[in-house]
């Protein structure tokens, strides 16, 4: 990433991604303690909103914001040239062929090279950000990760209130306060089948732990 | 040094000044007596009320920065205060997904009702929440269309602007009022006058709550809330209220014995309100934001019934 590119990327995030985070929205983190100090990690999260990248970015160090790099759909965010370079020079996102076919090359290629680096890389393994405020099934490709670097920690983070602030399909942000869960890290299990089950239900405690207010008699 | 002194604290009048020391004086009296506490029954944890001290320190530090910096600082700051309040209602709350672009209008309306307190409009001031905001909402819904849940989210968003930002506005109004109405105290003066003595209410109560607390008021909303602590709050509100009068405010003896009570009585109402609603919806503490308070409605509840009602009593006797 060249100098430009990296000193447009630190304004971005400190004058305007961590002010609408912090004071727009409003965290409430829950286990601040549990997040990386440095890289090599994996940081995974359940995905409802485009904020929750700038919200996961904004919980990370400043200093290593050059450092951070979300794996995201090629398809999407690639899609025209404005905002591919958006995508890849200021958000810094590793593009993720999501269909395996399209390319004979090795799909998560760039995104062990970053590892290597001691970068640390935003994951959603529900692959998109499906129905507001609902968990979907978990995809393979952070297992292949971790298969691969059994040394490097998973984080993974519950991510509860912003498909309220924006929901998919919508443009305008509206503030709600963020609850942000920070679970155990975890490591490579031996066993993709295991590994899964082990994240699954980590996601599930954590989803456990939040408060739950979304519907209105939900005691009855 | 002293000549840009007296620029620098123009807006304010000299009692005004005096009070804002007065409420770091207490500070550090009630800090000195929570060490003191600690040290002598070691045994027991004193985090909690440590925590909530040093958010105490925090608080007063911004308030009283935001007073001696100008009046509009000041207004900036409590339309924050709404801001943040009506953030946490509306996270806290069951929300409809087509209400989305409602609810950006419900936060709009924050900027525009501490303008016109700014402007000193007190005609629009009164009716723009519950005349202008109260008509739009409903419409703005309609056009969405969602019927399903339509009266449940109405109600709760109209309640929840009107205690969150129609009520706490009336801090900013207060601070607004002609200094010649309170040439004393001005409106800084009536400010300090109503949030300090509504929150040492919620202190005192809580004080005499945990000394002689025995009779429950109403369990099933507040199972902590006592006659004694009540009753023993609302007499030292009371009394406080007598003693500061005449330094801040117009009030004579007897008006002060009746804005001591009414704020006395009102902070307690607020509280258990939210209390109310925190139980409805589960929780323990509406947020975060303040360690060792929750978030910031349980700081601002009995500010919600405090404000307009300390307003309008103070308004119709000297304004």
């Amino acid at each position: 990433m060249s100098m430009f590119a990296n000193i447009l990327r630190y304004l971005f995030f400190g004058l305007v991604v961590r002010p609408v985070v912090m004071i727009v929205l409003g965290l409430n983190v829950r286990n601040r303690y549990r997040l990386v100090k440095n890289g090599p990690a994996i940081v995974i999260a359940n995905h409802n909103s485009h904020l929750d990248t700038m919200v996961l970015m904004t919980l990370l160090p400043f200093r290593l914001l050059h450092k951070i790099h979300p794996v995201a759909a090629a398809d999407y965010f690639l899609r025209n040239r404005v905002l591919a370079w958006f995508a890849l020079s200021i958000i810094g996102i590793i593009p993720l062929q999501r269909s395996v076919k399209a390319s004979h090359s090795d799909p998560l290629a760039g995104a062990t090279a970053a590892l290597d680096r001691g970068d640390i890389l935003i994951l959603f393994p529900e692959g998109s950000r499906g129905e507001p405020e609902k968990m979907s099934e978990l995809k393979n490709g952070v297992s292949h990760l971790a298969k691969r670097h059994p040394d490097v920690p998973v984080i993974p983070i519950y991510l509860h209130g912003l498909g309220k602030a924006l929901p998919k399909g919508e443009a305008l942000l509206v503030p709600f306060f963020c609850d942000v869960f920070v679970g155990e890290t975890l490591f490579w299990k031996g066993n993709r089948q295991r590994y899964i089950e082990t994240l699954t239900s980590r996601f599930e405690e954590l989803d456990a732990e939040c408060c739950h207010s979304d519907e209105w008699d939900n005691d009855e | 040094m002293m000549g840009f002194l007296d620029h620098f604290l123009d807006h304010l009048q000299p009692n005004a000044v005096w009070a804002l020391v007065i409420i770091f004086v207490l500070l550090v009296i009630a800090t000195l007596i929570s060490y003191a506490l600690k040290l002598k029954n070691s045994s027991r944890d004193y985090s909690e009320l440590l925590s909530r001290i040093h958010s105490w320190w925090v608080m007063a530090t911004l308030f009283a920065v935001v007073f001696l910096l100008s009046r509009s600082t000041a207004l900036v700051f409590f339309a924050f205060i709404s801001f943040l309040a009506l953030k946490e209602y509306l996270s806290l709350i069951p929300t409809r997904r087509a209400d989305h672009r409602v609810l950006f209008w419900v936060y709009a309306a924050i900027p525009f009702q501490y303008y016109w307190a700014s402007m000193e409009w007190f005609g629009m001031f009164i009716i723009f929440i519950p005349v202008y905001l109260f008509l739009f909402m409903p419409m703005r819904m309609v056009i969405i269309g969602e019927v399903d849940g339509f009266l449940r989210a109405a109600g709760t968003l109209h309640w929840g602007v009107m205690i969150t930002v129609f009520s706490l506005s009336h801090i900013a109004y207060l601070l607004v009022l002609p200094v010649e109405g309170n040439p004393i105290g001005g409106g800084a003066g009536l400010v300090i006058f109503l949030v300090v003595l509504t929150q040492l209410n919620d202190v005192s109560q809580y004080v005499w709550g945990k000394l002689l607390g025995r009779r429950k008021v109403i369990e099933k909303v507040s199972p902590n809330k006592t006659w004694e602590g009540f009753i023993g709050g609302v007499l030292t509100t009371t009394l406080l209220a007598t003693l500061a009068a005449p330094w801040l405010t117009p009030l004579n003896l007897y008006e002060s014995i009746l804005a001591g009570l009414i704020i006395g009585m009102g902070g307690f109402i607020g509280d258990v309100i939210i209390s109310a609603v925190k139980r409805d919806l589960k929780v323990k503490d509406s947020g975060n934001l303040l360690p060792g308070h929750g978030g910031i409605l349980d700081r601002v509840d009995s500010l919600t019934y405090t404000a307009p009602l300390f307003f309008h009593y103070l308004y119709y006797l000297h304004y």
